[in-house]
């Protein structure tokens, strides 16, 4: 972890009593500052709770919730809501799928993008539909994941696009 | 003041056993067998998971012996058709994925798997396969013990055993569903964990999943 992240996490523990039953919210508490959970942190609040790290890390997976990876620098979220799936959400995930080389819940090897499924985002007329670091991509289809992706690529190096918070 | 002994009849017998003490362990003190894949003695609470482990009770119904403490005057049946049928079902159920490589696997002489599935006549059941196949790396890494979580039948007892008795802590259930499954902190190598070499885990795994070099 860096300095900052390593006070982040620090910071965090040091307003939690030491109970077990605050494990979920401390780790809620550090991915929220930090944008996932690093291994030194969940290595942290084992020591922090005297519990195993693999017991910490049982629990962390059990949730959707928690990430173990940074996100890209572009999060790529498509939607697979009942009106994007019958609107061939599927096929538009397949293609960035295909396209990024990375399965759902990954980040290429670049940290540039990373891939997340969800549930109705509540645009559905819309559908199907994507959005990357909270800009809304409509009508999608797999022919256009090559326009957004190349979109992407082209602000990426104009260092435009800040990263998500 | 409570006695400390209560008296229980299990499949026509007389047993004297004490008060609290769950009806499995009664029973297999006894010489009478209950199918059982993740009950260890002293687990408290009992992990429960396997579901393996029924008997009826007269006036209660079906109950999983690993988790019912004996009572005064309670009478035990282990051999009935329901608890059968509930038995074999739950057995075929945890062959539905398991890998059947039984010639090659370390613990052939002593899985349990087998073990229950001759004493209840089951056989792999065909109608459930091929369910999603599992295909994780097996663990060579360390020094004394391996670890194929293809094998793994998720009883809890190395769990268990690593946490409560040990105290090492390595093993514990991570992800859900489908994909839940034994690991170590992140998936690391068995050699690069807190692991000491012990192989009390190997010891209890009733499978092929954990065992020593
Ligand atoms: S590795 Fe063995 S002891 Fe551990 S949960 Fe799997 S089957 Fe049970
Ligand atoms: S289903 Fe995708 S926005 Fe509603
Ligand atoms: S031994 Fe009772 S549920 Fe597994």
């Amino acid at each position: 972890m860096s300095k900052e992240e390593v006070e982040a996490v620090e910071e965090v523990l040091e307003s939690c009593p030491r109970e077990r039953r605050h494990l979920i919210r401390i780790l809620q508490a550090i991915q929220e500052k930090l944008g996932y959970l690093p291994e030194d942190a969940l290595r942290e609040v084992a020591l922090f709770f005297g519990i195993s790290p693999a017991e910490v890390y049982g629990v962390a997976t059990f949730y959707n919730q928690f990430r173990f990876v940074p996100l890209g620098k572009f999060h790529i979220v498509v939607c697979m809501g009942t009106a994007c799936h019958s609107m061939g959400g599927a096929l538009v995930l397949d293609a960035f799928q295909r396209e990024l080389g990375i399965k759902v819940g990954e980040v290429t090897p670049d940290r540039k993008y990373s891939l997340e499924r969800v549930g109705c985002i509540g645009c559905c007329t819309q559908a199907p539909v994507v959005v990357v670091n909270g800009r809304i991509f409509p009508k999608m289809t797999p022919y256009k994941v090559e326009e957004v992706l190349a979109k992407l690529k082209a602000e990426d190096e104009l260092g435009g696009d800040k990263e998500q918070g | 003041m409570k006695r400390e002994y209560v008296d229980v009849t299990i499949d026509g017998r007389e047993i004297r056993a004490p008060r609290g003490e769950k009806i499995l362990w009664v029973a297999l003190e006894n010489g009478i067998e209950i199918p059982h894949l993740c009950a260890l003695k002293g687990q408290d609470p009992p992990w429960g998971g396997c579901r393996l482990c029924w008997v009826e009770v007269e006036g209660r119904g079906l109950v999983t012996a690993c988790t019912e403490p004996v009572r005064q005057g309670m009478v035990v049946h282990t051999d009935t058709p329901s608890v059968r049928r509930l038995q074999r079902r739950a057995l075929e159920l945890l062959l539905a994925d398991h890998p059947m490589d039984c010639k090659n696997c370390p613990k052939r002489d002593r899985c349990e798997l087998l073990k229950w599935m001759r004493f209840l006549k089951v056989k792999v059941p065909k109608d459930l396969r091929p369910f999603p196949e599992k295909r994780y790396p097996v663990d060579t890494s360390h020094p004394v013990l391996n670890f194929d979580p293809n094998k793994c039948i998720l009883c809890g007892r190395c769990v268990w055993i690593a946490k409560e008795v040990v105290g090492c802590g390595v093993f514990d259930f991570v992800w859900r569903g489908y994909d839940i499954r034994i690991s170590t902190f992140m998936g690391k190598p068995l050699k690069d964990t807190d692991c000491n070499g012990c192989l009390k885990c190997a010891e209890v795994c009733p499978v092929g999943a954990l065992w020593g070099k």
